[in-house]
């Protein structure tokens, strides 16, 4: 199924909001989402005979750093009976100041491969995943401050009183 | 910036509440940081009644080297060596991945000379060759046998030999760059490699009598930690793990990428046939098999090598190479199969400088092991051990 035909398939299951906007650029067109449909975007791709999107590939956040301080989260499927991968985008703008994570829904329950990813996401970036049944943070200590891959994070200086040159 | 939302909090308050509970009913067992079974710095934490495992909680990130925030202060050409310490074992591999993705995105890799794209792939082999050797080496070892571990690293020793002649070191190669080369193959490397091939054909035949069709080995392994295919699927399990499942499922015919359409090779499946289909018998197997296909590719490619694709005087491996490497504003996710598995990098360019601004790895170890605690509830503790050894992840790729 080509990009266009899944675009189409979306829109007449969930109506043309779903789709916010798309990115044909590059090498790899993309199609974003309206944040607040993702998981259901998903598991309609994943069940559909027609897409049988039933591989996550990857589940990358990125911290955009531009003037609505815009975060995202990135999905690669693949499809193994038809050989065929698609990215999915979603993002939200966030307030600097805000102490609250920005925040997406949770794609475990469609694929439990987003189940470390979206934890390592969230341990690095600071995305906060509603219904994810487990997020701690993974690669980090647990009483780790901050978030490292974001584009304002500053080294800390100490670690538990231990000076870090 | 104070984050003070309780929610964020409730995961890490629930977990301690687990463990707590679990040590009043039942026992709480820490296997690793430094068990030799794990293989490395993994922390399994085992929730057990007896000798049967109830749950098994992964805690990772004790090799944790920051490889995406290096990769976004880098340029492209700069994070090679650290590609190279993701997946240790099998480094070639990793660069050749990482390297695809860039040139794709600069459009060059069409241009790539095709006595590169071969010597890439008959080191990648070669490279993938030793790391099965390890995995099939140790993963004896877990099991209690002890002499198959010493016979796989006396040959893999002559893998690290010879990629070292090519690259200089031993196993950080940092051999394959955007764009050619480091250094075309040295003068007597197609002739040495194949009296390797020789060599190593027949000691593959001892290998197998000795730990294949070993009825011990077969007991300790077979039926234990079957993995389901749709099981696989959903938690993105991938490469000889994947396909020990029953899904012939190799991204080098999928993709078909750099040389390997133009090599013949079988895609190794488990078949279940001392046990199910999926079992740690049938893991260990894929690999076996793996390694045989290999070699396979190791002699097409130096049959082109020293044929077609001959070196000649005038030869640069670095001709094609960019001087600034600064791919058009884009993103694009490049996937190739590791040793381990679907290794891919997803990028975010912006189309200025020569340093990214989003490098995602996706290690293939880090997949494979999600799904541990799924296939290992109601396990003995000893057969945890030969599950744990028979997923075959590097942590220096799960952390990275």
């Amino acid at each position: 199924m080509m990009f266009n035909d899944i675009k189409l398939l979306l829109t007449e299951k969930f109506g043309e909001a779903v789709i916010t906007g798309e990115e044909t650029g590059g090498l790899q067109p993309a199609l974003l989402i309206n944040p607040d449909d993702i998981a259901a975007v998903c598991l309609e791709l994943r069940n559909n005979p027609k897409t049988y999107f039933d591989f996550l590939s990857s589940l990358s956040g990125v911290h955009y750093n531009d003037e609505d301080n815009r975060y995202g989260v990135v999905y690669h499927l693949a499809s193994i009976p038809y050989k065929t991968q698609l990215t999915l985008k979603v993002s939200k703008p966030h307030d600097r100041e805000s102490a609250d994570l920005p925040e997406f829904k949770s794609i475990t329950s469609v694929y439990r491969t987003a189940d470390w990813h979206e934890r390592e996401t969230y341990d690095l970036l600071g995305i906060y995943f509603e219904g994810h049944p487990d997020l701690r943070r993974i690669l980090l200590p647990d009483d780790w401050e901050g978030f490292p891959l974001r584009k304002d994070y500053q080294a800390a200086e100490y670690y538990k009183g231990i000076k870090i040159d | 910036m104070v984050i003070t939302n309780p929610k964020y909090e409730e995961a890490l308050l629930n977990y301690n509440k687990k463990i707590a509970d679990a040590s009043v009913e039942d026992m709480v067992l820490n296997m690793g940081p430094q068990h030799p079974s794990t293989h490395g710095v993994l922390r399994l934490e085992l929730i057990t009644d007896g000798e049967i495992v109830k749950e098994v909680i992964p805690h990772i990130g004790y090799l944790h080297r920051c490889f995406e925030k290096h990769a976004e202060s880098l340029t492209y050409q700069q994070t090679i060596p650290f590609t190279d310490r993701m997946d240790y074992l099998a480094s070639m591999n990793n660069s050749h991945a990482f390297v695809m993705g860039v040139e794709r995105m600069m459009g060059i890799d069409k241009d790539i000379p095709k006595r590169v794209e071969y010597i890439r792939v008959l080191v990648c082999e070669l490279n993938r060759i030793a790391s099965h050797l390890i995995a099939i080496g140790t993963y004896g070892i877990d099991i209690g046998a002890f002499t198959p571990f010493l016979w796989c690293f006396r040959d893999r020793e002559h893998i690290m030999g010879m990629l070292e002649w090519a690259s200089g070191s031993r196993m950080l190669y940092n051999y394959i760059w955007v764009g050619g080369l480091f250094y075309d193959l040295p003068v007597g490397f197609e002739e040495r490699c194949r009296d390797f091939v020789e060599y190593f054909k027949l000691k593959m035949v001892e290998l197998n009598q000795l730990l294949t069709d070993n009825q011990v080995f077969i007991s300790r392994t077979a039926n234990v930690g079957v993995l389901p295919l749709d099981v696989a699927i959903n938690y993105g399990v991938s490469g000889p793990m994947l396909r020990a499942s029953g899904l012939k499922w190799d991204l080098r015919r999928i993709d078909n990428y750099s040389a390997y359409p133009e090599l013949d090779f079988e895609i190794p499946v488990g078949t279940g046939l001392m046990g199910a289909v999926g079992d740690c018998w049938d893991r260990y197997k894929v690999r076996v098999d793996e390694i045989e296909q290999s070699i396979r590719m190791v002699e097409q490619c130096l049959d082109r090598l020293q044929k077609e694709l001959k070196r000649t005087a005038d030869f640069d491996p670095r001709a094609k190479m960019p001087r600034k490497t600064i791919p058009k504003a884009q993103d694009y996710y490049v996937r190739c199969e590791g040793a381990k598995g679907e290794l891919g990098f997803y990028f975010v360019a912006d189309g200025k400088s020569e340093i990214p601004v989003r490098v995602k790895s996706r290690g293939p170890s880090f997949n494979n092991l999600s799904v541990l605690p799924e296939i290992s509830k109601g396990v003995l503790i000893a057969d945890l051990i030969a599950i744990v050894g028979s997923i075959d992840f590097v942590l220096g790729e799960v952390d990275r």
